[in-house]
């Protein structure tokens, strides 16, 4: 059903500019590499205190409240890479099964990372069950989303 | 050099794990993810050595309670990264990315070094500062700069646009010493 929309980015002017183009793959993959350092960051000096480790000293919500800005900017950054990765190559995306796993537990991560998630770090002081919880959802969401990217290249 | 890991790499054990359809991928994989913790907890290491996060916490804090977990996902980049190296000592030991990043580790690990010898020892005296000392400040600019070059120099490995065989030139045959490979029949 989508094969049509990704013929089309393929033969779009961005897809064939950047297909052509010896470094720009590269340069891209290095930065979304950095944006992962990034993201992977500032998730885990939050996750890590959900979870009743690291910045213990520090109430959940301030650790949450000063990670925030990190994190909305490593996930801009991740997103615009990962376009760019994807207009790429388009139609090898389209056969590849690691790349469906990625972008079906995408949405999932992102919508509980900035909803539930956000919720629960904006109040939260000590660490607790629930929020033992939430860590622990968060790190196996994108845990699954980082791994599935990886196995784009190996599939 | 190349003599040694000409021989390293005809071991048994390192072209199984080239050419292993589960391991070397895994192996990658987990060099990869595992640099989401170490880079990532190194990262707001040095952000609050900036003054850029968290400044409400103590550096000490940041060191004692964040700092382990560097240390710890360091282990595992340096196993999986010897384990990777070993699958291919040869074509790595030639690389002008592979070697580049080499000689920052050596820079992020001399940088880390001074920063705990002769800085981070009076943390109890600056750790709440506002700005901190300028020398932990250009400490946590330095070992920023040095990882990020990491990452992407590290990425850059993979790709062979100036690889030995491809003829790159004086410049890239003098500083990835395609010479030794030129001088070794084996090869060809």
């Amino acid at each position: 059903m989508l094969l049509p929309f990704f013929e089309w980015l393929e033969s779009s002017a961005m897809g064939t500019a950047l297909a052509q183009s010896i470094w720009s793959f590269a340069v891209i993959e290095a930065v979304h590499l950095v944006g992962l350092c990034l993201l992977g960051g500032a998730l885990l000096v939050v996750d890590m205190r959900l979870l009743g480790t690291g910045l213990r000293k520090s109430p959940i919500s301030e650790l949450g409240t000063q990670a925030h800005p990190w994190l909305v900017g490593a996930t801009i950054l991740m997103l615009a890479t990962g376009v760019l990765l994807w207009i790429s190559e388009p139609i090898k995306l389209y056969y590849n099964d690691s790349f469906w796993w990625k972008v079906r537990a995408l949405p999932f991560a992102l919508i509980f990372t900035y909803t539930i998630r956000r919720r629960v770090v904006r109040v939260a002081t000590e660490a607790n069950t629930r929020t033992r919880l939430v860590g622990i959802v968060s790190l196996a969401l994108w845990f699954t989303v980082a791994a599935a990217g990886r196995w784009i290249g190996f599939s | 050099m190349h003599g040694l890991l000409e021989w390293l790499g005809n071991t048994a054990w390192s072209i199984a794990l080239l050419e292993s359809f589960w391991v070397w991928p895994l192996v990658e994989s987990t060099h990869v993810l595992t640099l989401a913790v170490f880079v990532g907890t190194a990262m707001f290491n040095d952000f609050r050595l900036l003054g850029w996060t968290m400044k409400t916490v103590p550096v000490s804090e940041v060191t004692g309670r964040l700092l382990p977990w560097t240390r710890a996902s360091f282990a595992v980049m340096v196993v999986t990264g010897v384990l990777l190296f070993y699958s291919d000592p040869v074509t790595y030991y030639h690389n002008v990315f592979f070697r580049f990043k080499m000689v920052l580790m050596v820079f992020a690990g001399l940088n880390a070094f001074w920063f705990h010898r002769r800085i981070h020892q009076s943390v109890a005296d600056w750790g709440l500062a506002d700005p901190l000392p300028k020398a932990a400040r250009r400490a946590g600019a330095w070992s920023l700069a040095a990882w990020v070059l990491i990452v992407v120099s590290g990425r850059l490995v993979a790709y062979s646009w100036f690889t030995c065989d491809y003829g790159p030139g004086p410049f890239f045959d003098w500083i990835q010493g395609c010479s030794a490979i030129v001088n070794d029949v084996d090869l060809y």
